[in-house]
């Protein structure tokens, strides 16, 4: 056999080997109907975001435009979720909002993530004082009440999205930092870590090589749950004013200046509390689906 | 009284995977007399213990009993409903497992949890559940009882745990005892206590003990009578002198013969070439043919019947069906 | 005897080798209790040859085996590989050294990241010590694997895809790939059943003859380690009580241990009525080890002397090595 030949058979025995893994990772998830109900919502959600213009025949009200003639106008066919008190059509608002709620939400989490793994792996894997030192920090930081922090952090950066975003994040990293160690610490003392020393595997590759993918799906998981209360605190953030300033649309500022015509016009706080709601249902319900599909061995049980 | 205790007919049990189903048990007949220690023997996947499990109805899904008759002292064990299923659990029959640390509730001391046992089964008062369960840690061999009714599950050994495991099944006069690898996880020092013990039960209580293994010493030392199972079929039934000593089945032989004893050192050993099925596909002939270096042309189109070979000496092999020789 | 670094037929000496593993009884205990793991062992392997290393749980065979490799550090003693003594080494000088000695895990599952693929499993020891890479890199992986019974075909697969003696035999085509001296395997079949074992013994001795190969054998199954080796080690809380050939530990064992140990092991045999000696209760905590001859407390030959001082290993003939008071001779 050629090169080219050994080549191409194992080019396609990985494939197969891969395919088959995919395979059975998507029939678990098409088993588990309630995660594909939420699946379904979250992809609705964020394509009416990312689609927002092309969505809604008032892309300028949705952005922020005040249409000063179609004040306080009800739910009708022309305006499904009513306007608010400078006559922009909430479902524009809505989809308009969604960029900077799902934003918040994700970014969140990948910078927790991103700042959380590395020093809980490396925290887990030395032990001793860079141990105690990464930890301690890490319990420092969560011994202040996390919305306080954040909103003590975002106040002092300033009211802006960005800002919130940065705040929020800081919050979050230590669960990470922490869950991270738990998994490392219990992966070091498995056979194949001592294995890969015993090659003569240096420190960090090891732990790049060895420990991050073991480490992943909890990670996952915790990570796909954590969206929605990312969200959950954005829109809390924003809220009490310290998010999103108008005329950004943003879930959580319609339903603080929905609070104030919640008698009168009750669809303007209304909806968009209803829309952080069943994002952050979903991706609750999507985590524990992720759980079951991530694990190899679930997958195999019919 | 008869002396059969449990009467196994036909067995079969299915588990539902997704890559189809797995047939773990196929027309399993076996039966236990009073006072006996018999051994169900052979390597993973055989179905042994699911085979134990199914005598107190806990086959764990995905699986399912899908055809048979289980008798327990003369009572159809498959008709009977929940209820009755929890009045016989712990009670009349009793199991221990192989870890022991996992089956004992590491918050509950170890003599409140035999008087729970006793309490759950038996109308009597704390005190006298009390006194039975000092008189069952004495009869398990374990020294100072008092002492040992008020420690934990983590702070004994494996061996005490086991001993542990064997007072509760015991509790409550159980005339059965299912024993799924009890001594596996056990130093061998202390392997050969636990053994010696449960044949001392046998002897002084007239206990029957169900003891699945896969370690053919622990059989010969300790079993009466054995059935050697392979991809859950009996290949090979009878008093245990008679299967070590004149084993009929080519499985059987290959088993003991892979086995390393004294004076096979440096010689390679003759191991059974191919592996274990998995049990998915239905076989229509002898599962062990396509391992087997005496099949013939029928083993792989019928299945082999059981034979008699001997006094109660059943093999399931088609070399000894009649007109067949060895 | 003085052994000169890469000559003479002794590839590993080991001296007085203890590991004592301290636990921290509370924050402000100053009297920390030690667990005496390995407590002074001392022992010699030959090339080409295994030596069984044999015992129950708590006895230190496991750590022994760690501390040869030097995959933890022993608290003193020397291991002496070729002469050289791998203990004082560097780090890198020790990375590079490990070529010579690998081991293979009890748990074959365990042993094997879940998260890669075969190829990367077998070839790891390749990328980190050889420059090999691409299509020489998964011929010589491929080779690996055809040499302990697998196919190229499971390249790509994963650790859960494969039964117990498979993933073994992935984990010993790991160890052979930088051709290494020493083996040393810690209770490899342990997991998996009797047909497969007898598979995986026949493939180490063939893999002896064929590369040259020395073991360490380690496990508890007394009946597999005389199988597979040439002498054997009888290890009780920490220590060798008895060393021998294989022959003699189970035609002649002199200590009362090792005897025992023998008489508990179930032999496939009905008709071998064994008047088992059974022990007295179990293996005591290598923390608080009994003064003088650990086993005296379960000893069904002790004396007095026993519970006053420690026996120490001697050569009571032939190379058969026992620490029991009973053989030592007048003075």
């Amino acid at each position: 056999m050629s090169i080219a030949e050994r080549w191409l058979g194992d080019w396609a025995r990985r494939q197969q080997a891969q395919l088959e893994e995919y395979g059975l990772m998507v029939r678990a998830f098409r088993r588990d109907r309630l995660g594909m109900l939420s699946l379904v919502v979250i992809a609705v959600f964020i394509l009416g975001a990312i689609f927002a213009p092309h969505l809604t025949p008032y892309p300028e009200e949705g952005r922020g435009e005040p249409n000063l003639a179609n004040r306080f106008l009800p739910p009708s066919r022309e305006h499904p979720f009513g306007t608010d008190y400078l006559g922009r059509d909430v479902l524009a608002r809505i989809l308009f909002g969604g960029r900077s709620s799902l934003g918040i939400g994700f970014l969140v989490v990948i910078i927790a993530v991103v700042i959380g793994i590395p020093l809980g792996a490396v925290a887990g894997y030395s032990g001793g004082w860079l141990d105690e030192v990464i930890m301690r920090i890490t319990d420092l930081w969560l011994s202040f009440p996390p919305l306080l922090l954040a909103i003590a952090i975002a106040a002092a950066l300033g009211p802006s999205l960005t800002n919130a975003m940065i705040a929020i994040a800081l919050t979050w990293w230590p669960w990470y930092t922490r869950l991270v160690r738990a998994q490392t610490v219990s992966l070091r003392e498995r056979f194949f870590i001592e294995a890969a020393r015993g090659m003569g595997v240096n420190r960090m590759t090891i732990i790049f090589r060895h420990i991050l993918p073991n480490v992943v799906t909890p990670v996952l998981v915790q990570g796909t749950m954590d969206i929605g209360s990312a969200i959950l605190t954005g829109a809390a953030m924003s809220f009490i004013g310290l998010g999103a300033q108008p005329p950004i649309p943003d879930w959580g500022t319609m339903i603080s200046k929905g609070r104030i015509y919640i008698m009168g016009q009750p669809w303007y706080g209304t909806f968009p509390g209803l829309a952080i709601f069943l994002v952050t249902l979903a991706f609750n319900l999507m985590g524990d689906t992720v759980r079951d599909v991530a694990d190899p061995r679930s997958r195999r049980v019919a | 009284m008869s002396e059969l205790l449990v009467s196994v007919e036909n067995l079969h049990i299915r588990f539902r995977t997704y890559a189809g189903q797995v047939h773990a048990v196929n027309g399993v007949n076996l039966d236990i007399r009073r006072g006996e220690v018999f051994g169900l023997v052979g390597e993973t996947g055989c179905g042994k213990t699911v085979t134990g499990l199914s005598l107190l109805r806990l086959v764990p899904h995905p699986g399912e009993i899908v055809a048979g008759r289980i008798t327990f002292d003369g009572q159809d064990i498959l008709s009977l409903s929940e209820q009755e299923m929890r009045d016989i659990r712990g009670a009349r029959i009793a199991m221990i497992f192989q870890d022991p640390a996992a089956s004992l509730n590491p918050v509950f001391s170890v003599g409140e949890q035999i008087e729970m046992v006793i309490r759950q089964h038996q109308a009597v008062t704390r005190r006298v559940a009390r006194q039975r369960t000092l008189e069952m840690l004495e009869t398990v061999g374990l020294p100072d009882p008092p002492q040992i009714a008020r420690t934990y599950p983590h702070e004994l050994s494996g061996g005490m745990q086991q001993r542990v495991m064997i007072a509760l099944a015991l509790a409550s006069n159980a005339s059965l005892l299912i024993a799924d690898e009890p001594t596996t996880a056990l130093d061998v020092t202390i392997q050969a206590q636990i053994l010696t013990l449960l044949t001392q039960l046998k002897e002084s209580r007239g206990l029957s003990i169900l003891l699945v293994t896969h370690n053919m010493g622990v059989v010969a030392g300790t079993c009466d009578r054995v059935a050697v199972l392979y991809v859950g079929h009996v290949v090979e039934r009878g008093r245990t002198r008679d299967i070590f000593k004149e084993m009929k089945h080519p499985y059987t032989q290959g088993l003991l013969a892979a086995i390393p004893k004294p004076g096979s050192h440096g010689k390679p050993l003759p191991a059974i070439s191919g592996s274990v099925p998995s049990g998915l596909d239905v076989i229509p002939g002898c599962p062990f043919e396509p391992r087997c270096s005496y099949a013939m042309q029928v083993c792989r189109q019928s299945p082999p019947p059981l034979v008699c070979v001997g006094r109660e000496h059943y093999v399931a092999c088609h070399l000894f069906v009649k007109g067949g020789s060895k | 005897m003085i052994s000169q670094s890469g000559s003479g037929n002794l590839l590993l000496e080991v001296r007085g080798l203890t590991k004592y593993f301290t636990q921290r009884r509370g924050l402000f205990s100053l009297r920390a209790q030690p667990v005496r793991a390995v407590d002074g062992v001392s022992l010699k392997v030959q090339r080409r040859e295994t030596l069984g290393v044999v015992g129950e749980s708590g006895c230190g065979k496991t750590t022994l085996g760690r501390c040869i490799l030097r995959l933890i550090e022993p608290t003193s003693g020397e291991v002496l590989f070729e002469g050289i003594n791998i203990l004082t080494l560097g780090s890198t000088e020790m990375r590079r050294h490990w070529r010579n000695m690998q081991m293979v895990f009890q748990n074959p599952f365990s042993s094997l990241n879940p998260r890669l693929n075969v190829l990367r499993l077998v070839s790891e020891p390749l990328r980190t010590h050889t420059d090999l890479r691409a299509d020489a890199l998964s011929a010589r992986v491929v080779e690996l694997l055809e040499r302990v019974g697998l196919k190229r075909e499971h390249l790509f697969r994963y650790p859960h895809e494969f039964s117990g003696g498979q993933c073994q035999r992935i984990a010993v085509a790991r160890a052979l790939a930088l051709n290494p001296k020493l083996l040393i395997l810690d209770e490899p079949t342990s997991a998996v059943d009797v047909s497969v074992q007898a598979q995986i013994l026949n493939l180490l001795q063939e893999l002896q003859r064929e590369f040259n190969l020395t073991y360490l054998f380690i496990s508890h199954n007394l009946s597999v380690v005389q199988h597979i080796s040439e002498r054997i080690a009888v290890m009780y809380l920490g220590k060798v009580v008895e060393l021998s050939k294989s022959e003699t530990i189970f035609g002649g064992a002199l200590h009362p241990y090792t005897e025992a140990l023998l008489s508990s092991t179930p032999i496939p045999d009905p008709d071998v009525k064994k008047e088992r000696i059974i022990l007295e209760g179990g293996v005591p905590s290598p923390i608080n080890p009994p003064p003088g001859c650990r086993f005296h407390p379960r000893c069904p030959r002790v004396m007095p002397l026993c519970s006053k001082a420690e026996p120490v290993l001697i050569d009571v003939g032939n190379g058969h090595l026992v620490a029991c008071h009973r053989y030592e001779g007048p003075a």
